[in-house]
């Protein structure tokens, strides 16, 4: 039915098949979207935020969705920068998951701010001194270079590389991408840097304040370097479950071990830093304002020291080490392993760097503010993963998204 | 009045913990001043606006040794780590939507710039700032008694003490109009102040030493020797401001005699209170 659309010797499922699967994930959008006309006509008391809670779950999964989207500039750094010739078979991918993850991060942020309509005045009364102004001009700007980053992929789909201009404007793009690739590697250093600061400038609260170099506070660094190390982590992810729902080799092992020990080796180089910092915090920041770091782990009944432990040892040495050894990293059980927990990691760290910080009480006679989401703010959660898995699909589908493909499948048989 | 002191006011108060009775008039006047708005249940405390909030503590100790202070919570209006202006909300507002007067010391809150992100309301320790979860509403007829001065805020952004600003600005048209280049201690005075019947609450210029709040705060203009982000401390031993030692210096300081309650304002390390305690106030400037 679809099948002139379909890149040139490629397989793909029947139609009927993947339109029941898209249907199937397109009610699962639909939930959210009709959660986000809710949280939109009736506001954010549709939230189980309050004035302890003002960022919350779509704060997390913001700065996750943004942390995890980091393989996009970090596999463009190496491939257009850094001249890594082997990581054109996988670099398409990672721009479209960038994408995805991207644009999710802006919806996020359109329904979670209390006025949408007032969203422009960001940009519009910008203060220069907010990590958050930071934060929305880099990550705009830093999506306009995904989208173009993007755009080549989709005019090489075969109707569409039938008209002349969109071919040379995709080979011509491709021509130039290493100009856009640095674009975005600068970008993305500040805006996943900024968003690291949003916590550590916030000196009324001592679990997040850090000191740090200029305006920058550490978690600043923290934030960039751990996006490149894990950001990798969740391409090769995505790609795996793409492998398994497909049933097919998209991508050769030497260009997996290569994103991964790139990616182990950058784990393991922020998470001493992390180690560092912790540390550091724990025993002279804190300190200083006259806190114990057990007052952040302690007398409430979710956040204990076994969320630290998780973050730094089970989800970042232990996925560091992994990746960073050739016998481990070449074994796909103990690299999926890794690559799991690498993810989880990061997110867990963003979890901590937005939810934990509100839990905790300051004033000596508060007490802990504990939170759980409403269904509108699951639901709306759900909706780029959704989303995600749509575009993932419908392009995967359509455009010649691994160069690969064709040569791993070879002697697999038609099935349509 | 000398023409420094014309130039630059650090609106600021000081609360008596030990005459406040908890009677909550300071919140009543507060929300009737400023047209706050109120639900139907307000059973939830985390999502009522209070600007002012009256904080119940005690020293922890069983009968017949509790002891029990009221501590009303207005926003700090902080003037940041070394009082530059950069409180901790409003280095982070994105907008510009909060805002720092330097001709006042006064935090303000324009609530038509403010597109409700929130970020202020986490970067505040004190809890302070307040989201409009939803439109005000009031009941019948209800809105005929508003106050015309303050507009009321609409869904999706935050409100916060504003010092009564409106009052000043009151206070200000009336010494032009009089053809006085500056207001009196008495023109100006926020709702809380005026409502208090213990008058537990002294409401002025910390940058006037003929203002009662000077009296009693004698506010050191100079660093703190041990952190020099703390500037304004005070040099009276019985007076502190709630996390002094953030550097988010508040222009809202309290008074109380008992030793407890002066040590709850602040975090300590233990055993630190004991070393601590004797550099507070004026033992430690000398």
């Amino acid at each position: 039915m679809d099948s002139a659309l379909i890149p040139e010797g490629a397989n793909r499922c029947s139609f009927p098949k993947f339109a029941v699967g898209i249907a199937i994930v397109g009610a699962v959008v639909l939930w959210g979207v009709y959660a986000m006309g809710l949280i939109w006509w009736k506001g954010l008391n549709q939230t189980n935020m309050n004035d302890y809670y003002g960022f919350a779950l779509w704060i997390w999964a913001d700065l996750a969705v943004i942390a995890v989207g980091g393989g996009a500039f970090f596999t463009g750094l190496l491939k257009y920068i850094f001249k890594v010739d082997e990581l054109k078979n996988i670099i398409n991918f990672a721009v479209i998951i960038g994408f995805i993850c991207y644009s999710s991060a802006l919806l996020i942020l359109a329904i979670d701010i209390g006025q949408p309509l007032r969203g422009w005045f960001i940009f519009w009364h910008a203060n220069v001194h907010s990590m958050l102004t930071e934060v929305a001009f880099c990550l705009s700007c830093y999506f306009a270079v995904l989208t173009i980053e993007f755009i080549p992929n989709i005019l090489e789909n075969r109707q569409a590389n039938k008209v002349p201009f969109f071919h040379h404007l995709a080979h011509n793009m491709h021509g130039v991408m290493a100009v856009f690739a640095a674009t975005g590697a600068f970008l993305s250093f500040f805006h996943q840097g900024s968003l690291g600061g949003v916590a550590g400038v916030m000196y009324g609260r001592p679990f997040a304040v850090r000191e740090g170099l200029l305006i920058w506070p550490w978690t600043f660094f923290l934030f960039t370097w751990s996006a490149a190390a894990f950001g990798p982590c969740f391409t090769l992810l995505v790609t795996r479950i793409t492998e398994a729902v497909t049933g097919k080799k998209l991508v050769k092992d030497n260009v997996v071990h290569l994103l991964s020990k790139i990616s182990g080796w950058m784990i393991i180089t922020y998470i001493i830093a992390k180690i560092i910092d912790t540390i550091y915090w724990a025993t002279v920041t804190v300190p200083g304002l006259g806190f114990n770091i057990s007052h952040f782990y302690s007398n409430n009944g979710f956040y204990g020291y076994w969320i630290l432990v998780t973050e730094i040892l089970v989800c970042g040495v232990i996925p560091g080490l992994i990746l960073i050894m050739k016998s481990t990293r070449e074994n796909p059980t103990l690299r999926l392993i890794a690559i799991v927990l690498g993810v989880i990691g990061v997110c867990l760290n963003r979890w901590v760097m937005v939810l934990q910080i509100m839990a905790i009480p300051v004033l000596s006679f508060d007490t802990w503010a504990l939170y759980v989401p409403s269904w509108q703010e699951v639901a709306t959660t759900v909706l780029p993963v959704a989303y995600g898995i749509i575009l993932i699909a419908v392009t995967y589908r359509y455009l010649p998204v691994f160069p690969q493909e064709k040569e791993l499948n070879r002697t697999k048989p038609v099935t349509e | 009045m000398n023409k420094e002191n014309i130039k630059a006011h650090k609106f600021g108060m000081v609360i008596d913990l030990d005459k406040c009775t908890g009677c909550g008039s300071c919140m009543v006047s507060c929300m009737s001043e400023n047209n706050v708005p109120f639900k139907e249940d307000e059973s939830n405390k985390k999502d009522s606006i209070t600007w002012m909030r009256v904080y119940k503590l005690t020293n922890g100790k069983s009968f017949p040794d509790t002891e029990i202070v009221y501590l009303p919570r207005p926003c700090q209006h902080c003037g940041g780590k070394g009082d530059h202006g950069h409180s901790p909300c409003v280095s982070v507002c994105p907008a510009t939507a909060t805002d720092y007067g330097y001709d006042t010391g006064i935090v303000s809150q324009i609530y038509t710039r403010c597109f409700g992100c929130r970020y202020c309301m986490g970067a505040c320790p004190y809890h302070a700032r307040y989201f409009n979860w939803w439109d005000p509403k009031w009941p019948e007829g209800m809105e005929k008694y508003l106050s015309p001065n303050v507009s009321p805020r609409m869904r999706g952004v935050v409100e916060k003490c504003s010092f009564c600003y409106h009052r000043y600005q009151a206070a200000r048209d009336k010494a032009y109009y009089d053809g006085r280049e500056d207001i009196e201690e008495n023109e100006y005075q926020t709702a809380c102040t005026t409502a208090c019947p213990a008058g537990a609450i002294v409401f002025g210029d910390l940058n006037n030493p003929a203002h009662r709040v000077h009296e009693i705060v004698k506010p050191d203009p100079h660093p703190a020797s041990n952190n020099p982000n703390v500037v304004g401390k005070s040099r009276n031993p019985n007076v502190f401001r709630l996390l002094e030692r953030l550097g988010t210096n508040p222009k809202v300081y309290y008074l109380s005699e008992r030793e407890w309650v002066r040590k709850a304002g602040d975090n300590y390390l233990e055993g630190e209170w004991d070393k601590i305690k004797n550099h507070h106030g004026s033992e430690s400037h000398g």
